[in-house]
């Protein structure tokens, strides 16, 4: 039996520290999309808060914290990332284990706007984006997932084979407003 | 150009994929005949005017939208769900 190792998506490429900014990899634990079949997302809903104690989020909102995170992720889908998907789900909605397909990073720091500006085609001014909203957008050219979690944090997804494209265009973005003081 | 989704808000179009004529929602019977297939399958018209079309929020929310759309001012009138209609009629 190959003893495989386990490698996390930004391993080598993160942190990232440039002016005011900082990119730190997130590990969400598992990660499962529950799609509620036609009509059944508030049974979804309520089976949702009763194994994980976090509110089904309305469209483009996040709920919960850290440690169980439920993010919208979709028309119809919500993305559940910290624990194991509770087997009751499954009576009501479609679940997909993601967990590896994902790669994750926060972007924090205080000119953060600034930076997703020059990526996201979303306003993600404080007055339009507040904390716990969330977009399924381009970031870029890839598509992804974008979400406010602080004053000055964001949480950004992409494919697990975009990370260093990610990566890649942060560091451009972060230099471009670093430069200009 | 920018499409507003019922779902995730006014979005700029380079989110959305067009797919074509909304006549695909319309799918005829299976022995309508020959004619009718015909014309669902390859007839469109190319009107200078109002359009019902169907795009996909493709980098957004991944809904299908019903775009009613002017083809010479470029006016969008109305966006709706495919799911809300599909809904609506069980198709």
């Amino acid at each position: 039996m190959v003893d495989l190792t386990d490698r996390s998506p930004c391993a080598g490429s993160l942190p990232l520290r440039i002016g005011t900014l900082t990119v730190t990899e997130v590990e969400l634990g598992r990660l499962t999309t529950v799609s509620p079949f036609l009509g059944q997302r508030r049974l979804s809903a309520q089976r949702m808060e009763a194994a994980h104690g976090i509110p089904w989020p309305e469209p483009n909102r996040t709920t919960g914290t850290d440690a169980a995170r439920a993010i919208w992720f979709g028309h119809d889908t919500v993305l559940l990332a910290g624990p194991a998907a509770d087997p009751s789900l499954a009576q009501s909605a479609a679940l997909t284990d993601q967990s590896d397909a994902w790669a994750t990073m926060r972007v924090s720091g205080a000119g953060a706007e600034a930076v997703l500006a020059r990526l996201v085609p979303v306003d993600l001014r404080p007055a339009r984006f507040e904390e716990g909203h969330t977009a399924r957008t381009l970031i870029k050219q890839m598509t992804g997932s974008v979400t406010r979690t602080g004053p000055d944090v964001f949480l950004l997804m992409v494919f697990r084979s975009m990370a260093q494209t990610l990566v890649h265009d942060l560091t451009e973005a972060m230099e471009a407003v670093a430069a200009r003081g | 150009m920018r499409l507003s989704c019922p779902i995730c808000g006014v979005r700029d179009r380079r989110e959305f994929y067009y797919q074509g004529d909304a006549v695909a929602l319309e799918r005829p019977a299976p022995e309508a005949g020959q004619a009718v297939w015909d014309a669902y399958l390859h007839v469109r018209d190319n009107p200078a005017g109002s359009r019902r079309e169907l795009w996909q929020h493709e980098a957004g929310c991944g809904a299908w939208l019903v775009v009613e759309r002017h083809s010479g001012s470029h006016a969008v009138t109305s966006v709706s769900l495919v799911h809300d209609r599909a809904e609506e009629t069980g198709a």
